[in-house]
């Protein structure tokens, strides 16, 4: 299941030019880029980690793609993503954030149901890939789960 | 997505987006032609007109005529470069490949003899030939560049490299980065990186090193391939003392004073004896003249002032007489020439 989170999560993955258009875009309105990994797809995991600091100062956009290319060398079965982020508020801002890399191979999530008191039910989304531990996750031999 | 109508991708994707060397330039009526070489006739015109217009090098060419004195070894090479970029350019119109120049340069002579200016000036001339796509210069020295501890030099060279991605990487009194005498220092790092980055991203910056000329053939010398990857080593020469006139007079003029009649005599009088102190740094000693000039010259009208009404001449506020000059103690030796 391809997990779709951020802009232009529903188009084909962008290529290496159109990343370099987006950072430029930000980059002209003065926005730092920031890329991120994570291996978690959950969408209420926000705690990606960071790969270097955001890049404050910069100019031109070939930057940011050589540290993408540089993560994903490093990474190349995690989730990684690129985020612009808009300090001209005063506060860390997120304008503009998508997946720039992903797994091969993406199980997907399940859904859980919790009977509890008086026949409620609670659902939750169970990804897959997390029940291998952080880190050994899209190692590239599927699932670790069926 | 596999066919009809893309939507939108949001901005910067729509646009065919030109590659490093702008050959999505190639004009729509000859995006056909498979082999150019062969099958264009030889006598087949390109608009020069244009891309020069196109481009507004002229402008930037004629600025850097008359903004800077004298260096006419150098403004040839400026100009050669921006010939090849620019034939290159037209080439690339009527899709004739060539691979892009290397352009990194070294830049040596004394002190104030214009290389920082010069290397703003070129990445001007690289941005508006489409060679560089900022054009902006990153200023940097040792300082920038090499860690203190281990491990500290590679993030730090790096974060410098990506800032002056797209623009020029100035590297100021660039020997000091490697010592060779002490094979512990980290300058090492940087050194590679460098050679690394000159060698495989030179489409995204260039680097220009500058220094003294012998401090920097030592350089060369003692890092090999470095000297190798650089396209263009450039000397500037000192000045003569009449060139020097001339920049005093552009700065004078720039500032919006002028030299009464003998006040200019004074001042080349000045500019000789100068010149035969230690410690003489071409321009950049003239604009610090010219900064002690108008302290001199504002405390001379300072002087002047008696009552609550007194008033001052336009002609006052703008004039440099020789008396201005004469102070200085250039003309009596016995003091220090960078604070006289």
């Amino acid at each position: 299941m391809r997990i779709t989170q951020g802009t232009f999560s529903y188009l084909d993955d962008l290529t290496d030019t159109q990343i370099t258009a987006q950072a430029q875009y930000g980059i002209d309105r003065g926005w730092a880029p920031q890329v991120e990994f994570a291996d978690d797809p959950h969408p209420r995991n926000v705690y990606w980690e960071m790969w270097g600091l955001p890049m404050f100062d910069l100019q031109d956009a070939a930057a940011v793609v050589g540290e993408v290319n540089r993560c994903r060398e490093a990474y190349p079965n995690h989730y990684i993503r690129l985020t612009l982020y808009d300090a001209s508020r005063g506060r860390q801002t997120t304008a503009l954030q998508f997946i720039v890399n992903r797994p091969a191979h993406e199980p997907g999530f399940r859904l859980d149901r919790q009977e509890t008191h008086d026949r409620v039910i609670r659902y939750t989304l169970h990804s897959y890939a997390a029940d291998a531990p952080h880190g050994s996750r899209y190692n590239g031999q599927g699932p670790s789960v069926p | 997505m596999t066919d009809g109508v893309r939507p939108s991708l949001g901005p910067g994707l729509d646009e065919p987006v030109e590659d490093r060397f702008g050959r999505g330039l190639v004009d729509e009526s000859f995006a056909g032609v498979d082999d150019p070489l062969a099958d264009l006739p030889d006598d087949l015109l390109v608009d020069v007109a244009g891309t020069v217009r196109d481009s507004n090098i002229r402008e930037v060419l004629d600025r850097l005529d008359h903004e800077l004195v004298a260096l006419h070894e150098v403004k040839r090479r400026v100009r050669e470069v921006a010939a090849l970029l620019l034939v290159d350019r037209m080439r690339r119109k009527i899709g004739l490949d060539s691979e892009p120049p290397t352009l990194h340069m070294s830049f040596t002579g004394n002190p104030g003899t214009g290389k920082t200016t010069v290397a703003q000036r070129m990445g001007e001339v690289l941005h508006k030939l489409g060679y560089l796509r900022k054009g902006h210069v990153v200023s940097v020295t040792r300082d920038d560049l090499v860690g203190q501890y281990v491990g500290h030099t590679a993030p730090k060279t790096r974060e410098v490299l990506k800032r002056a991605m797209g623009g020029v990487l100035f590297i100021d009194e660039a020997y000091h980065i490697y010592r060779v005498d002490n094979e512990r220092d980290y300058g090492q790092e940087t050194v590679e990186m460098l050679l690394q980055m000159m060698e495989n991203d030179r489409a995204d910056l260039v680097v220009i090193m500058a220094g003294y000329k012998d401090k920097i053939d030592r350089f060369f010398s003692d890092v090999p391939g470095l000297s190798s990857r650089i396209g263009h080593h450039i000397d500037f020469p000192d000045y003569s003392a009449e060139e020097l006139m001339d920049v005093a007079r552009l700065m004078v003029g720039r500032q919006q004073y002028r030299f009464a009649p003998e006040a200019e005599e004074a001042f080349r009088d000045y500019l000789v004896r100068r010149m035969q102190q230690p410690r003489f740094a071409n321009g950049r000693s003239v604009r610090n003249a010219l900064d002690r000039l108008r302290m001199r010259h504002a405390n001379r009208l300072w002087d002047a002032l008696d009552g609550d009404d007194a008033k001052v001449s336009k002609g006052d506020l703008v004039t440099i007489t020789a008396d201005d000059i004469k102070a200085s103690r250039v003309f009596d030796f016995a003091h220090d020439p960078e604070t006289s």
